[in-house]
């Protein structure tokens, strides 16, 4: 029931458009089902499944607007929450930021969608989590972990005969394994629409070679060292940057994209010239919705190209203030790389740092971007190209705007967090204190 | 309909994106709908339904938890209202074991037929895990209280009060801004409560009706000259209590070089100074980094208690539940065993209490079924105690829980979630002037800022909303870009004077994380202000 097909969504839609009396009329509808298994001590400690479906009425008149939602889907049911949202929009306030519904619009069909994926039963991730346990257990380890997975769609339909439908699928793993002293940490993330693409296994060998060879970490001094960060690692601390890439919050004079004096960082070179950044709801390996919210499409956007900032993100309503065209933000943003593994990154190292992942990312100063945060699960001293020895944990404090001016290569982009993203390495990142916890 | 429903929600679809993420809390509602809870008969008829069940199918325990769960968002932005909602989540969660192995099941359909097949549900999912458990789970004793009820203490129910009285507030708060110099500001007032029914085998009925409110704002300030702007929140406290919070009476200010609020909240006179102080710290100077005597507000002080003491005494990461997520602990059994582990001061007296009036953590009973208390977790500066539940008790001695499980909501499982802590004011008559009049070198921090802290709690790093520097016993000016980092057990053994009694103030957050899939809970810290010698403090200036 959670999840509808195009046609039995758009036959919902259309039946609620219908019993619309308002202005202007703008409906959602979504549904998910999906599951999950979380485990520690190498033994399963919670599972669960869940299954929704809501709708979203929102009604207009004038520049008045009342919302309301329900999820029960009788006729009964459907004409109460539009005569609510009407009777709402009719006492609310004027919204001076109001912008009109958009008419049809063209989306491309997303490859969102995997019925492998949205096939999956409580055995299969038992299973999966079954193959994470063995690893862990046939080496002396423990393992703590977590594999969830959804199948969800949405479709929103507006009284201007705008109409989008979209169907998509995920599947998560994590597992952080650990030696039974204490003294070493491994740790691993993946998520895919595909399920093929999720190997439980290998990943939590990987994890468990993190955690053996972790142990008897030594201390390094702080401070500025060339570190080759995992993509886990670089997505950690890139990701906070991207919702600077907002043209209101630069205009307004309150973001590191706002230009002194005024106006903003548009055009400005502001990371190295091998930076390239962009963002594509048809990318085959981060694929994502073709339209937003409100029924705006999302195309391939360039927001860096070889270190100049191209693009902000414009609002409807700030688009129209500065009379531009809008553009919608993604969060499936793709850094461009090259063709290096991460093992060539280490070998072209004469010293250096590997970073596996990073902790507990805060924002400092939101001028400057500024973010401290700690490294975890592995960390590793690089000497002439190789991984020498494990090091105890550094607290950074580091600015992603000054990390990406310092980029010296990139490896080749795999999916991580909620972007594509190579291995980095990077000069003169900034480690400030000792962490000793493992 | 009525004016003061005006927008129950329609702020939803002007400004939605801009409030949490609602579907997380459940259905938006009329406010006023939901306010009478279920008949305490009914729930009780509902609840015998699931343990039935759930023994006929094999369960050696259960218990069930009706809940109902309602949140306000009032959000504005200088003169716009951004948004308003109300939100209603309405369900049952059952809980049992079975072959040794817990097993959980969750429904929205509270009906006897929908409970009863969760109960069995439950028993299924308890019977599978049970397959690859390790050793059986051994739950403390807990005696039944019959048919029980709790309420938090509140005189006004923010949920009765108009929504055009918040929105008058917030407008009004949002022009104080903006009179005072101000460019931007964001204010919103979330109301929650929570209306929880628990019964289990034990034979507990328990009832509770649990507030929360919390008022807060972010001020910006932009000098577009040099480029600079700077911020500064409220310095409200999240609490739990009812809207009377929101009328401050005299004795609930605490005066000096910024006011700041204790037991009642004024947010106009809160906004009108933080207008002045954002100004004032674009011209503020940049910090000398070294070491400092820091004193710390208790507006500031909650958070690092909070972080550096309250998550590491939490026995679930001590024992390895949460290495995936939020980490493990640094204060190993081992440290707790040798009854000897220094982990701060003799001044350092940290205590878990679920009854303090007031905070967010505050109810009579806890989401299993025990009665709440407090206990010492750190004493004269030893590590004496952990936060157990009933499963993990017997782990550290106890004959019972410690009373502090909990879950956001109806379709959660309960786990060992975070009591209030908080440092106790010290013995001896002592003012904050007096305390600074002592420091030669030093920092003064009120509010929180930005917090950071590995994954078993050692390494810490904090910033706050408001520092002056103090230089030979007296405050000289404002700072910037100032953050401190020490060890934890470092840092707790270097404070070396707390204010007393009459300086002690709660703070809180309302959300904090925990768990796989994620869970939020709301909990305070009490302190007075203390002072901690010689603690590393960093420059966080960089230009880009």
């Amino acid at each position: 029931m959670a999840i509808l097909s195009k046609e039995e969504a758009q036959a919902i839609l259309k039946k609620v458009i219908g019993f619309s009396k308002a202005d202007f009329c703008e409906v959602g509808l979504n549904g998910s089902d999906g599951g999950n298994i979380r485990y520690a001590r190498n033994a399963v400690s919670t599972a669960g499944q869940i299954s929704t479906m809501s709708l979203g009425v929102s009604s207009t008149f004038g520049k008045k607007t009342g919302t309301a939602t329900i999820n029960e889907f009788d006729d009964a049911s459907l004409q109460k929450v539009v005569k609510r949202a009407e009777e709402l929009a009719m006492l609310a306030p004027e919204n001076p930021e109001f912008m009109p519904p958009l008419g049809p619009q063209t989306f491309a069909e997303s490859n969102t969608y995997n019925a492998k994926t949205a096939a999956m039963t409580p055995d299969t991730r038992a299973e999966m989590v079954g193959k994470s346990l063995s690893v862990s257990k046939a080496a002396g380890l423990d393992a703590a972990g977590f594999l969830e997975n959804s199948t969800r769609f949405n479709a929103i339909m507006n009284s201007k005969g705008l109409f989008a439908y979209n169907k998509g699928t995920d599947v998560s793993f994590s597992v952080t394994v650990r030696n039974k002293q204490g003294t070493g940490s491994g740790y691993v993330e993946q998520g895919f629409n595909d399920l093929d693409k999720m190997d439980t296994l290998a990943l939590s060998k990987i994890a468990a070679s993190k955690a053996n060879g972790s142990a008897g970490a030594k201390a390094i001094e702080p401070g500025k060292y060339t570190v080759i960060l995992e993509p886990l690692a670089a997505s950690d601390i890139i990701g906070n940057m991207f919702r600077g890439f907002d043209a209101r919050s630069a205009d307004e004079g309150r973001s590191f994209m706002s230009k002194k004096g005024g106006g903003t960082r548009l055009g400005e070179q502001l990371f190295s010239e091998n930076v390239n950044i962009y963002s594509d709801p048809m990318n085959t390996e981060i694929p994502s919705s073709t339209f937003t919210g409100e029924g705006l499409p999302v195309k391939r956007t360039q927001w860096v190209e070889k270190g100049v900032v191209k693009n902000l993100s414009y609002s409807r309503y700030w688009a129209a203030q500065k009379n531009v065209q809008p553009l919608p933000f993604s969060r499936s943003m793709i850094i461009e790389g090259g063709t290096q593994s991460l093992e060539d990154l280490i070998k072209s190292t004469e010293k250096g740092i590997l970073v596996t992942r990073f902790w507990y990312i805060r924002s400092v100063d939101p001028q400057t971007l500024l973010l401290t945060g700690l490294t975890r699960d592995g960390t590793f001293y690089i000497e002439n190209g190789e991984i020498k020895f494990p090091i105890k944990n550094f607290r950074f404090n580091e600015s992603p705007v000054i990390m990406l001016n310092n980029v010296e290569a990139l490896g080749k982009p795999v999916r991580t967090g909620s972007g594509l993203i190579p291995p980095m390495k990077i000069r003169d990142f900034t480690f400030t204190s000792l962490s000793d916890a493992i | 309909m009525k004016r003061k429903d005006f927008l129950y929600l329609s702020g939803m679809g002007m400004g939605a994106l801009l409030l949490p993420d609602l579907s997380a809390f459940g259905t938006p509602i009329d406010p006023l709908q939901a306010l009478d809870g279920v008949d305490v008969k009914i729930k009780k008829e509902l609840a015998d339904v699931a343990l039935n069940a759930a023994k006929s199918k094999g369960a050696t325990y259960a218990d069930i938890r009706i809940g109902r769960y309602l949140n306000q968002f009032v959000a504005t932005r200088e003169k716009r209202v951004q948004g308003v909602a109300n939100t209603e989540s309405y369900g049952v969660g059952i809980r049992v074991l079975a072959n040794g192995c817990w097993g959980f099941a969750a429904t929205n359909h509270v009906t006897k037929d929908a409970i009863a097949k969760a109960a069995e549900q439950a028993v299924a999912v308890a019977k599978a895990n049970a397959k690859i458990q390790g050793e059986p789970i051994q739950l403390a004793p807990q005696k039944g209280y019959g048919e029980v009820s709790w309420k938090t203490p509140i005189e006004i129910n923010a949920f009765e009060v108009p929504v055009k009285e918040k929105v008058d507030l917030l407008l009004n708060v949002n022009d104080v801004a903006m009179q005072n110099g101000a460019n931007f500001i964001n204010s919103v007032i979330f109301a929650v409560n929570e209306q929880k029914y628990f019964a289990s085998t034990d034979g507990s009925y328990i009832d509770q009706d649990v507030h929360r409110i919390y008022p807060t704002f972010n001020v910006t300030k932009v000098d577009r000259e040099s480029g600079k702007f700077k911020t500064r929140n409220a310095l409200s406290a999240p609490s739990g209590k009812g809207y009377e919070y929101m009328h401050a009476r005299p004795e609930d200010k605490v005066t000096g070089i910024v006011t700041r609020y204790k037991g009642r909240y004024d947010m106009l006179e809160d906004v009108k100074e933080a207008a002045r102080v954002a100004t004032e710290k674009v011209k503020a100077k940049s910090v000398e980094p070294g070491k400092y005597d820091l004193v710390l507000d208790p507006s500031h002080l909650w958070l690092t208690i909070h972080e550096s003491v309250g998550h590491p005494t939490e026995l679930d990461r001590v024992l390895g539940y949460e290495a995936n997520y939020a980490g493990t602990s640094f204060l190993t059994l081992d440290k707790w065993e040798s009854k000897k582990f220094k982990f701060g001061s003799d001044k350092v007296n940290i205590v878990a209490d679920k009854t303090q009036v007031g905070s967010l953590g505050a109810v009579g009973y806890d989401d299993e079924g025990v009665k709440c208390k407090k206990w010492d977790l750190i004493k004269d500066g030893v590590l004496v105690s952990y936060q157990a539940i009933r499963d993990q008790a017997h782990i550290i001695g106890l004959t019972e829980s410690n009373g502090c499980c909990y879950s956001q909501g109806w379709d959660d499982v309960q786990f060992q979630r975070m009591p209030n802590v908080s440092l106790q004011p010290g013995k001896e008559k002592l003012s904050v002037d007096d305390m600074i009049k002592n420091v030669e070198k030093g920092i003064y921090i009120i509010g929180d800022g930005s917090f950071s802290i590995d994954q078993q709690r050692y390494n810490f790093q904090f910033g706050g909303q408001i520092f002056y520097e103090i230089k030979e016993g007296k405050i000289v000016g404002m700072l910037n870009d100032v953050a401190y980092q020490a060890n934890t057990q470092e840092f707790w053994n270097s404070c070396n004077a707390i204010c007393d009694e009459s300086d002690y103030r709660l703070g809180g957050s309302f959300n904090d994380g925990k768990g796989q899939p994620s869970q939020s809970s709301a909990v305070s810290h009490g302190s007075a202000t203390t002072r901690f010698n010689g603690v590393n403090v960093i420059n966080t200036a960089r230009k880009i």
